[in-house]
């Protein structure tokens, strides 16, 4: 189980990597393990708003299907293509394989995100 | 004891011992007394078999069907040739009895026989994959306006007044309480008014749904509407008669996103209306947001061939409330025998039907043109049906053509009032070249 220093997290088990004013988000480790072999990723496009807490996606696996929740407000600037293809690429590497890529809207949104050391309370206490 | 159920009085009793209870009536206690019936059904006196067959042949002799009458009917069910392959295989206990395939283990006739139906459907709308089907025509518009609400995330449907009208009803059902805001675009000689409907197409459109051929049987403009909701990111859904793929454009071909239509003229008899089959297909890319279920190819542990329901995510095992659609009934018996349907007739047989619906339906107009009496209503391509006007009542030409056993005409202004006295012929391989001179000979003498 790991979890990356650097990035912000989410309760709903999502990672945000943020340059500049883009953010990067994916899910974590810990959520791909959870969740068993993926089987397939249902991304927005781009030019789609959102609101923090808005479900952006849906994660499906060989055993379950979750929604996947956007931790801050923004625009979909980018679609990892990649994952329409290759939904095992999760799996194989939950921290390169982001989901999308947004314009942030309300930067201060960040604060109520988790640190690292944080989110890994919250994993044991759900593991 | 009741005529026909075996059980004496001593094996009430034993059965009731058996449970505790001292009476029959004590099963129903549950049932407040104001809520009850308290009195014996108003049912005539019990028959023998032979008395209530007899009963109910009478009855049903009362009705004139398409074997008493010559067809020239459609609107939406037609009288096409049934193949005696169909009835043959469709009776056979194993399909006729069989519930649903929740089973894979001991369901994989019925699995496979949907999986082949989807093939063929698939092949036939030219589209990535099919579902299992739908109730029919009518139903599968309706899920089609969801499906694309759903993955668009839109609220707005735009749909042609050439669609079926009992289509638009059922999507007018549909869109009320999903809250989905349906636009209606008027017609302009018999076909969609393309103009209107681009300037109606937006940001907001989820999808346009158009019928081809329309409700009065005339071939749409699908090209210019696939571009104009295309660059607004919009879905095109078609609804198509399945039969006229065998000489039109597949909706693949004209670029639609999900195709859907009554199956009913694929080997399903007409059947007083019911029960039909509902079709739909669509690309790998929205294959997760089709309703209904899907029966997958896949192997077993020792390599074999075998099929199970797939993708059941978008279904009722879980996430229900996130489904587009938790509909999961479908039609098997009625997909069964459009399968067998389109597997006896074959590509060619099924061109080889098209082709002769299409010329028969053109001859028939050139016809009934003839005495003067009739004139082709809109002057458009059409496939297998065409409205004509005239100057006699629409109904004194129904009862005149029933007078000799003729079926047809149905009155257009059922659909649109401003069709007052303009009457829908349809025509399907079965008729012959006699009866089609017939009809007009009948139309020719009706005052």
């Amino acid at each position: 189980m790991k979890v990356m220093a650097g990035l912000y997290y989410s309760k709903d088990h999502e990672w945000v990597k943020v340059e500049g004013n883009k953010a990067y988000i994916g899910i974590t480790d810990f959520a791909q393990s959870q969740l068993g072999d993926i089987v397939f990723v249902e991304q927005p496009e781009v030019d789609d708003s959102f609101e923090a807490g808005d479900d952006f996606g849906v994660v499906e696996s060989v055993k379950a299907a979750s929604d996947l929740y956007i931790p801050l407000s923004g625009t979909v600037v980018e679609v990892n293509e990649e994952l329409a293809d290759d939904p095992a690429k999760v799996n194989e590497d939950p921290y390169g394989s982001w989901m999308i890529a947004i314009e942030m809207t309300k930067e201060d949104e960040l604060k109520n995100l988790l640190t690292p050391s944080d989110y890994e309370k919250v994993c044991d206490e759900e593991a | 004891m009741f005529p026909y159920i075996p059980n004496t009085v001593e094996d009430e009793k034993k059965m009731l011992a058996a449970i505790g209870l001292p009476s029959i009536e004590s099963l129903f206690e549950d049932i407040p007394e104001n809520v009850r019936l308290n009195r014996e059904l108003n049912l005539g006196k019990s028959l023998s078999e032979f008395e209530l067959v007899k009963y109910m042949k009478s009855l049903s002799n009362q009705n004139k069907s398409i074997e008493d009458l010559t067809c020239f009917m459609g609107a939406g069910a037609y009288d096409h040739l049934i193949p005696s392959t169909v009835d043959h295989v469709i009776s056979r206990s194993e399909f006729y009895t069989a519930y649903t395939p929740y089973q894979a283990e001991i369901s994989q006739g019925t699995l496979q026989v949907i999986f082949e139906y989807q093939t063929m459907i698939a092949n036939l709308t030219g589209m990535d994959v099919a579902n299992a089907s739908l109730y029919d025509g009518s139903s599968a518009i309706a899920e089609a306006a969801a499906m694309a609400v759903d993955a668009t995330r839109r609220m707005e449907v735009i749909v042609s007044s050439t669609v079926h009208p009992e289509s638009k009803r059922v999507l007018n059902t549909y869109a009320n309480f999903k809250n989905i805001k349906i636009v209606e675009i008027e017609s302009k000689d018999g076909v969609t008014d393309v103009e209107q409907l681009k300037n109606a197409i937006s940001k907001e459109t989820a999808a346009v749904i158009l019928q081809n051929p329309n409700f009065l049987g005339i071939i749409e403009k699908v090209e210019e509407v696939e571009k104009a909701i295309h660059e607004q990111k919009g879905l095109l859904i078609m609804s198509v008669d399945p039969i006229s793929l065998g000489v039109l454009k597949s909706p693949g071909d004209l670029g639609a996103d999900i195709a859907v239509g009554e199956g009913q003229a694929l080997g399903n008899t007409l059947s007083f209306g019911g029960p039909y089959l509902g079709f739909m297909a669509t690309t790998k890319k929205l294959m997760r947001k089709m309703p209904g279920r899907i029966v997958g190819e896949t192997t077993d542990v020792n390599g074999e061939r075998g099929f199970v329901l797939t993708l059941q995510t978008r279904e009722q095992h879980i996430r229900r409330e996130k489904a587009t659609s938790n509909i999961c009934s479908n039609q098997a018996l009625n997909a069964l025998a459009a399968a067998v349907y389109l597997t006896t007739l074959g590509k060619a047989g099924l061109k080889e039907v098209a082709l002769q619906s299409t010329q028969k339906a053109h001859y028939a107009l050139k016809e009934i043109t003839k005495s003067g009496k009739y004139q082709l209503a809109f002057n458009q391509p059409f496939f297998k049906e065409f409205a004509v006007k005239t100057d006699v009542t629409a109904e004194v030409v129904q009862s005149g053509l029933l007078e000799k056993d003729i079926l047809g005409g149905y009155h257009l202004e059922k659909f649109d009032p401003k069709l007052k006295n303009m009457l829908l012929f349809a025509v399907t391989e079965k008729r012959t070249k006699g009866e089609i001179e017939q009809l007009a000979r009948v139309l020719g003498g009706i005052k």
